[in-house]
C-alpha cells in the first residue's frame, strides 16, 4: 500500500461536510465544526490545567507556611469574616449554576434565556467583587496588609471573631503574622483578577448573543467561558475554607 | 514514457517551486506582520531567536574576553555580572527555549500531519508577538540599570539588588505565555488535526518529542509565572514569602524557581533529540531502531524530569533524606536518554550513511551530548557533587548538553529542512565545514572548562588564580572560533538564498509528509491530500536524477516486493 497508485487519501475526514453549505464560524483550516469544537474544548482544558498550576504555586506556598508556622494561620484567621466569606461562597456558586444554564440555553438555541442567565451570572460576579472591596477596605483601614506594611491599628484587632466565644480572650499576637496576610492578598487578589477576567469573557459572549450568534450549532465560546467561569468558582470553594475557616 | 515526457513532467515539478508558494503568494508589510500562517510565523520566529542568540553570543564573546587575564581586562567587576546574566537570561529565555518548539515545530509540525495549520492560528500568532514583547522588557531591563542575579534570579539577592529585576521579570513572565500559547497549541493540533490514517504511533518522532516538550510547557510554565509574580510583589510591596526579614523563605523560591526551571531543560533537549531521530535514520537510509522505545523514552524524560529539580539544590540547605530522594531520582532519567542514544546507534548500525551537512551536525549532536550526559552523572551523584556544584565543571557540562545538544540539533535541523523552507540547495562543502568547526571548537571552548572546574574554579567569579589562565585563555580562543564558525555556517546558508540550485521537493529521501509537498510548500502546504505511509519507510524512496531529488518508488522497482510491508 505504500507505492503511488495505492496511495491513500488523507482527507476522508473531510467527506460529510463538503456537500453541504459552509458553516458560518468554520475556520478555513478545519475539516468540519466537530473537528473545531473538540480543538476547542480541548485547548480550553489545557489552559484550564495552566490555570491550576499557576495557583499551585500560591497553594504550595499556602501549605509550606501553614505547616512551618500553624500559630500564624490560627492566630490570624480571625481577621477574617467568615460571614462575608460564605456570603460570597454561595453568590459564586449561584453564578456557577446561571452559567451553566446559560450553556444550556445556549445549546438549545433559547437565545433570549441566554443573555438573562449571561446577565445574571454578570450580576452575582459584581456583587461577589462588591463584597471583596468591602472586606479589602476594612482590613485597609485596621492595617492588616502584607509582611512588608503590617501594621494592625490597636481596637479593629477582634473585630471579626466568629463564634463570639474568644472575643473576649487577648492572644499574643505571634511573629511575622504578615506573612498570612501576604499569602491571603496574594490568593485572594489573583482570584479576583480571575473573577474580572472572567467578567471580561462573559461580556464578550453577551454582547455576541445580543447579536444572535449562537445556537444548537455554535456555541462554542459559551461553552468555553463557562469552563473557565467553574474553574475560578471552584477556586473559591478552595480558598474559602483555606483562609476562612482555621481551626 | 518517452524520455522526453520525463523531461516536461520533471520540469513542470521543478518549476512549482516558482509559481505559487508561501513566500509569494501575498506582499508587503502586513502579509507577513498579521499572518496566521504558521510558515511565515516560523520564519518570523527563526529570524527573532537567531538575532537573540547573536546578542547572546556577543555577551558570551565578551565574558571570554573578560576572563583572558586573571585580574580586569576588558571591564570592571558590575559590568562582568551584569554580562554574564545577560548572557544567561538572553540565550535561555529568548534562544533556547523557543528555539526548536517555535521556529522548527510550527514549520514541520502542521505539514508532518499533513495539516493546513496549526488547531489555533490566531493564537500561534499571538505567541509571536508575545516573544516580541518579552524581549522588549528584557531589552528594557539591559537599559535601565542592567541585571545583575544570574539568570536564576535566586532571593534575597534579587530582591535586594539595585538593578532592574522587576523588568526583566515582567519579561520573562510574559515569554513564558508565549512558551505556554505553543505547547498548548502543539498538543490541540496533534490530537485533533492528524489524518484518521496517521495513529500516535504512526507520528514522526519529532512529532512524539514536540508532544513531550509541550506537556512540559503546559505544566511547568504557570510555576515559573506566579513565581515571578511571587518575586515582582516581594520587591515591589514587600509580602515577605520568600524575604527572611519578614518571617519568609528564600529556599522556597529556589524550590519554585527549578520546579520549573529543571523541566524546562528538557523543554530544550526534548525536540532537539527529536530532530535528531529523524535525521539519524533518514540519512543511514534505515528506519528508525525501537521507534516505539524512543517515542515513549520523549514522555518518560518529560514527566521524570519534574521529579528531580531538587538536584539544583543539594547544597542550599534541604533536608539530607530529601537530596537523597532527588539524586536517585536524577540518575533514573538518564535511562530514557539512555534509550535514545542506544537507538540512534543502532540505526546506524549498519546502514547506508550519508555524511550530508544535517547528519554531520547529528552525529556531533550524539558525541557532545553523551559528553554531556555522562558528566552530569557526576553532578547527579551527591558526594561529588559537593566538590563540583557552582564550579565550570558544572558551566561546562550545562554547556555540553545545551550548546552541544540543542544548538547543534538546531542547527542540524536548520541544514535539514532548509531546502523545504527556503527552496534552495546549499553548499554540502561549505555546510560541512561550517560543522567541523563548530565541533572542533566547542569542544576547544569547553573542554577545558572540566578541568578549571574539577580542579576548583567557581563559577561566576571575575578573578581567578593565575595558575587557571591557561585553560581559560584555550577556552576564550575557542570561543573566538565558535563564533567563526557559526558565521561560516550562516554564510553558507545565506549564500544559497541567492546562489544555490532550486531544491526538489524531496532533497534527502526522508519518507515523512513534509517531503511530499513542493519545496517551499504551497500557503496551505499540499496541493492534494499527502498519500499514507510509515514515516521511516525509506525504502519507499527513490532517487530520480530528472528531479535530482528523491521521489516515491513504483512497485516495479521495489527490491523487495512485499505488499504488506512496512505499515
Amino acid at each position: 500500500m505504500l507505492n503511488q497508485t495505492a496511495a491513500n487519501v488523507v482527507g476522508s475526514q473531510g467527506q460529510e461536510n463538503h456537500e453541504q453549505s459552509h458553516p458560518r464560524f468554520l475556520a478555513h483550516h478545519f475539516h468540519s465544526s466537530e473537528q473545531q469544537f473538540d480543538s476547542g474544548k480541548l485547548g480550553m482544558w489545557l489552559f484550564l490545567i495552566t490555570e491550576v498550576m499557576f495557583f499551585s504555586g500560591l497553594f504550595c506556598a499556602y501549605a509550606v507556611y501553614r505547616s512551618t508556622h500553624p500559630e500564624i494561620f490560627i492566630y490570624a484567621h480571625q481577621f477574617l469574616d467568615a460571614n462575608l466569606g460564605a456570603t460570597n461562597t454561595i453568590v459564586l456558586l449561584c453564578s456557577s449554576l446561571t452559567m451553566a444554564l446559560a450553556v444550556r440555553s445556549a445549546q438549545t438555541s433559547q437565545q433570549k434565556m441566554l443573555v438573562v442567565y449571561l446577565t445574571l451570572t454578570l450580576i452575582f460576579a459584581a456583587v461577589f467583587l462588591s463584597i471583596k472591596y468591602v472586606e479589602y477596605s476594612h482590613k485597609w483601614h485596621a492595617g492588616l496588609l502584607w509582611a512588608g506594611d503590617f501594621h494592625p491599628v490597636a481596637g479593629h484587632e477582634h473585630a471579626h471573631d466568629g463564634d463570639g466565644q474568644d472575643a473576649g480572650k487577648t492572644t499574643v499576637m505571634p511573629r511575622d503574622v504578615g506573612v498570612f496576610f501576604s499569602i491571603y492578598y496574594a490568593l485572594t487578589g489573583l482570584h479576583g483578577i480571575h473573577i474580572l477576567g472572567g467578567m471580561g469573557a462573559i461580556i464578550w459572549i453577551l454582547i455576541r448573543a445580543v447579536r444572535g450568534d449562537f445556537n444548537a450549532e455554535y456555541y462554542a465560546p459559551v461553552d468555553f467561558v463557562g469552563l473557565y467561569w467553574h474553574l475560578v468558582d471552584l477556586i473559591w470553594i478552595f480558598l474559602f475554607p483555606l483562609l476562612y475557616l482555621i481551626h | 514514457m518517452s524520455v522526453l515526457q520525463m523531461e516536461t513532467e520533471s520540469a513542470a515539478v521543478n518549476e512549482r517551486p516558482s509559481a505559487e508558494n508561501y513566500l509569494n503568494c501575498s506582499h508587503g508589510f502586513w502579509s507577513w506582520a498579521a499572518t496566521r500562517d504558521h510558515k511565515r510565523i516560523a520564519i518570523m520566529y527563526l529570524i527573532s531567536v537567531l538575532g537573540a542568540f547573536l546578542l547572546g553570543g556577543i555577551f558570551a564573546i565578551l565574558i571570554r574576553m573578560e576572563l583572558w587575564t586573571p585580574q580586569r581586562t576588558i571591564m570592571d567587576h558590575d559590568t562582568y555580572n551584569h554580562t554574564f546574566t545577560l548572557h544567561g537570561a538572553v540565550m535561555t529565555f529568548l534562544f533556547i527555549i523557543p528555539s526548536i518548539p517555535a521556529a522548527w515545530g510550527n514549520f514541520v509540525l502542521p505539514v508532518m500531519l499533513g495539516a493546513k495549520d496549526v488547531a489555533f492560528p490566531k493564537m500561534n500568532l499571538a505567541s509571536y508577538y508575545l516573544w516580541v514583547g518579552g524581549a522588549l522588557f528584557l531589552l528594557a531591563a539591559i537599559v535601565l540599570g542592567g541585571l545583575d542575579t544570574g539568570w536564576t534570579f535566586y532571593t534575597p539577592y534579587s530582591t535586594t539588588t539595585n538593578s532592574s529585576v522587576i523588568t526583566a521579570s515582567i519579561g520573562v513572565f510574559i515569554l513564558g505565555f508565549s512558551s505556554i500559547f505553543t505547547g498548548l497549541n502543539f498538543i490541540v493540533t496533534m490530537h485533533t488535526m492528524r489524518p484518521v490514517w496517521m495513529t500516535w504511533f504512526r507520528m514522526p518522532l519529532f512529532l512524539w518529542s514536540l508532544y513531550a516538550t509541550s506537556i512540559i510547557q503546559v505544566l511547568a510554565t504557570p510555576v515559573l509565572g506566579i513565581t515571578l509574580t511571587l518575586l515582582v510583589a516581594e520587591r515591589a510591596l514587600g509580602i515577605g514569602i520568600f524575604d527572611p526579614k519578614l518571617g519568609g523563605d528564600p529556599v522556597l523560591f529556589q524550590h519554585f524557581f527549578w520546579f520549573y526551571s529543571h523541566p524546562a531543560v528538557y523543554i530544550m533537549i526534548l525536540p532537539a533529540m527529536g530532530i535528531i531521530s529523524e535525521i539519524i535514520s533518514v540519512f543511514s537510509r534505515k528506519p528508525i531502531f525501537g521507534y516505539r522505545f524512543v517515542a515513549y523514552s520523549s514522555i518518560a524524560i518529560a514527566l521524570l524530569g519534574f521529579l528531580v529539580w531538587g538536584h539544583h539544590m543539594f547544597t542550599s540547605g534541604q533536608s539530607r533524606i530529601s537530596a537523597i530522594v532527588f539524586s536517585a531520582l536524577t540518575f533514573s532519567v538518564s535511562i530514557p536518554s539512555g534509550i535514545k542514544v542506544f537507538n540512534w546507534l543502532a540505526t546506524m548500525y549498519r546502514g547506508s550513511i550519508i555524511l550530508t551537512t544535517p547528519m554531520c551536525y547529528a552525529l556531533s549532536f550524539i558525541f557532545l551530548f553523551t559528553i554531556g550526559g555522562l558528566t552530569g552523572l557526576f553532578l547527579g551523584a551527591l558526594a561529588t557533587d559537593i566538590h563540583l556544584h557552582d564550579t565550570y565543571f558544572v558551566v561546562a557540562h550545562f554547556h555540553y548538553v545545551m550548546m552541544g545538544g540543542t544548538l547543534v540539533s538546531f542547527i542540524a535541523g536548520l541544514f535539514y529542512w532548509w531546502p523545504k523552507m527556503t527552496g534552495r540547495m546549499y553548499s554540502e562543502f561549505w555546510g560541512r565545514l561550517g560543522c567541523f568547526g563548530v565541533f572542533a571548537a566547542f569542544n576547544l571552548t569547553f573542554f577545558p572548562q572540566f578541568i578549571l572546574g574539577a580542579r576548583g574554579m567557581p563559577r561566576r567569579y571575575y578573578n581567578y588564580p593565575p595558575e587557571f589562565q591557561l585553560y581559560h585563555q584555550i577556552s576564550t580562543v575557542g570561543a573566538f572560533l565558535l563564533g567563526a564558525s557559526l558565521f561560516v555556517a550562516a554564510f553558507t546558508l545565506i549564500h544559497s538564498l541567492f546562489r544555490g540550485r532550486k531544491a526538489p521537493a524531496n532533497p534527502w529521501g526522508a519518507a515523512s509528509l513534509e517531503w511530499q509537498t513542493s519545496s517551499p510548500p504551497p500557503l496551505h502546504n499540499f496541493e492534494s491530500d499527502p498519500c499514507a505511509g510509515d514515516p521511516y519507510d525509506l525504502d519507499s524512496q527513490i532517487y530520480d536524477p530528472d528531479l535530482s531529488g528523491y521521489r516515491f518508488r513504483v512497485e516495479s522497482e521495489r527490491l523487495h516486493s512485499t505488499n504488506d510491508s512496512a505499515i
